[in-house]
């Protein structure tokens, strides 16, 4: 809390050069990784698996893009798995009566934009912290979807709707076009517009930024609704590549989405980061946990080795903006 | 250090009103439309399904006395579960179970109160690493399954009775005194005060708040292996996601029993309360035929709720 006014006095475009060291130490990791995994197994260098390893790193990549705004202002959004769940079975459900693929689609995305609206809405007009109240939200999703589904499993979807999650176009798989699209629109977002940099404003100190005129209110709605669509676009993909829907499909993609995140060097202090670095942490999540599955570890050991991956991320992150001062 | 503790103490008056108003509510609304629930073996049902909660709520409000927060309580309750049935399984002995739990559960404790005091990581965060940690560690200690075959000597903790009074109560009443004891009574429980409301007074004073914070999230951890023991015992076996979201119905206890998220201030009345207004709330909505999906949907917005008035209060 006490090196916020530190950040302020610079905006975050000065922090390049500082950023560019940050960056090229997570590319050698991305390197590094991928170098140990070459020697040790095979097939890590194949194409079908470093295809398989994009497309991995796309849907957590999807979840994680919106969840770096909110993290920008300092927040947390901890009901994103819990969204891309209920989204799914949402989207599923009026694929299967309508059999209207793109409505299907149009309702899964409005279905996580409401649900992060509300989030918003929790924690500007009701002033609840936001890890709590997004922790709330996790259960009333978590119970909504289960009540909906009543234990039955969406599945068998529209061939073309299908293509969207495992469909190839020129040899690469569509959600790593997507994940290009998403980290180009997003980028482009938070460093080129004014919007962005308002919402880094709003991170880095929240009273100046109420102080300076911006509508602090209306960004933060704005960014936890992205947060939220961000949920519903990763329930297509996860939809159309599943070909199913249940109502566990989020449970174990929360963390890994906020480790992604911290990975990738946006500050749980809020102010800092890029949504560059959650792709790259995106990948060295996955790369990591690709790595296990190659070397046959049980899957068993994933949350054990991604909540390692959580602490020492944020830990690292302390330590280097510690010393940065 | 005794004045911040008495300057802090809520005003009961101001309190009483809010969880108490919850829980009449809750026990009038289904007394009347939920048939079965106002018979005492009901009513005793509802108290003795309510220990394990208890026992994570009462640390529940000593942490987020100091401004924290465990999640990582269910997932940490999992795998003490995990290891009671395991220890006691190939020892034969509860007694081994027990305190295999409590070391697991105290170590994991500690961890926690490590990464929040001297590495200073937000606990929300720290703890949702730890309670990735600890999810991963039941699935591999379990490999996904079930642990059974519990001897006896675990399984007749939870339905055994002492001068008729359910033993998992008993448990449930004892901690509730000691923990009384040592907020209101010991020295210890004023600085666990200060913490959350004048940590600076604290280091003045010559005392280390790192060593006391921690020692609040050991509390935590080693009461998490005790109620380890009371799963394990309830479900007649070790099972891989038994404490899934405890955690939750814990802070939704304290956040309905009035202790504040923001001012550092805990009232340990209120939480035993708000445990037994979960407790209603989820034997209410179960014997009116709701699934466990709406019950968990309804305890989320019993927090949201309960948090927006805790805002209301500390604005006003």
């Amino acid at each position: 809390m006490t090196d916020i006014t530190k950040e302020t006095l610079s905006p975050p475009r000065s922090f390049l050069s500082q950023d560019a060291i940050q960056l090229f130490y997570r590319l050698l990791a991305v390197f590094l990784i991928c170098a140990v995994l070459a020697v040790l197994n095979d097939s890590f260098l194949s194409l079908g698996n470093i295809l398989n390893v994009l497309r991995q790193a796309s849907l957590t990549f999807f979840i994680a893009s919106g969840l770096t705004l909110v993290v920008l202002t300092a927040g947390l959004d901890l009901s994103v798995g819990a969204n891309v769940a209920l989204s799914a079975c949402v989207a599923g459900t009026v694929i299967h009566t309508t059999g209207s693929p793109v409505l299907g689609i149009l309702t899964g995305l409005a279905c996580g934009g409401v649900v992060g609206l509300l989030n918003g809405i929790m924690v500007t007009a009701l002033r609840i912290p936001s890890f709590i109240a997004t922790y709330g939200m996790l259960w009333v999703l978590n119970g909504l979807t289960y009540w909906y589904m009543a234990g039955e499993t969406l599945h068998g979807f529209p061939a073309g709707f299908r293509q969207i999650g495992s469909g190839y176009l020129f040899g690469l798989p569509i959600p790593v076009y997507l994940l290009l699209v998403f980290l180009g629109i997003g980028t482009v977002f938070a460093q080129r517009t004014i919007w962005g940099q308002e919402i880094y404003a709003i991170g880095a100190n929240p009273v100046a930024a109420r102080l300076s005129g911006i509508p602090v209110t209306r960004r933060l709605l704005l960014v936890y609704a992205v947060s939220g669509t961000m949920a519903g676009l990763a329930s297509i993909i996860f939809l159309s590549r599943l070909n199913s829907a249940e109502a566990d499909i989020g449970e174990s993609l929360t963390l890994p989405a906020i480790a992604a995140v911290l990975i990738g060097g946006t500050s749980l202090f809020g102010g800092v980061g890029t949504v560059f670095g959650t792709f790259i942490g995106a990948l060295i999540l996955t790369l990591v946990l690709n790595g296990m599955n190659l070397l046959s570890v049980s899957a068993n050991w994933q949350p054990l080795v991604t909540g390692i991956i959580v602490i020492l991320a944020v830990w690292l992150d302390m330590k280097t903006r510690r010393r940065a001062q | 250090m005794r004045e911040a503790a008495v300057v802090s103490q809520p005003n009961p008056l101001q309190r009483i009103p809010g969880v108490a108003i919850v829980l009449g509510a809750l026990i009038v609304l289904f007394g009347a439309i939920a048939p079965g629930f106002l018979t005492p073996a009901n009513l005793s049902n509802v108290l003795v399904q309510s220990t394990i909660l208890t026992m994570l709520a009462l640390p529940m409000t000593l942490i987020i006395m100091t401004e924290g927060l465990d999640l990582s309580m269910g997932a940490v309750l999992t795998l003490t579960s995990l290891c009671v049935a395991i220890v006691s399984l190939a020892t034969k002995s509860m007694l081994l179970g027990l305190g295999a739990g409590v070391l697991v559960g105290a170590a994991f404790g500690t961890v926690n109160g490590w990464l929040v005091a001297i590495l200073g990581i937000p606990p929300f965060v720290a703890t949702l690493g730890t309670l990735g940690m600890a999810q991963g560690l039941s699935l591999i200690v379990s490999d996904g399954q079930s642990v059974v075959g519990i001897p006896h000597s675990v399984r007749d903790i939870y339905s055994a009775t002492l001068l008729g009074i359910p033993v998992p109560i008993v448990i449930a009443l004892v901690t509730y005194a000691a923990f009384h004891g040592l907020l209101y009574h010991t020295r210890f429980g004023s600085y666990v005060f200060a913490l959350g409301g004048n940590r600076e007074a604290l280091r003045y004073a010559g005392l280390s708040p790192n060593k006391l914070l921690i020692a609040v999230y050991a509390i935590g951890g080693t009461m998490a292996g005790i109620a380890g023991l009371l799963m394990t015992a309830r479900m007649n076996s070790g099972h891989p996601t038994a404490g899934l979201g405890l955690e939750f119905d814990a802070i939704a206890a304290v956040a309905v029993g009035g202790t504040s998220f923001e001012r550092g201030n805990g009232w340990l009345l209120g939480t035993l309360l708000g445990v037994i207004a979960v407790g209603v709330l989820r034997n209410g909505l179960n014997l009116i035929s709701l699934p466990s999906s709406v019950q968990v949907a309804s305890v989320g917005v019993l927090v949201i709720v309960a948090l927006f008035l805790d805002g209301l209060r500390s604005r006003t």
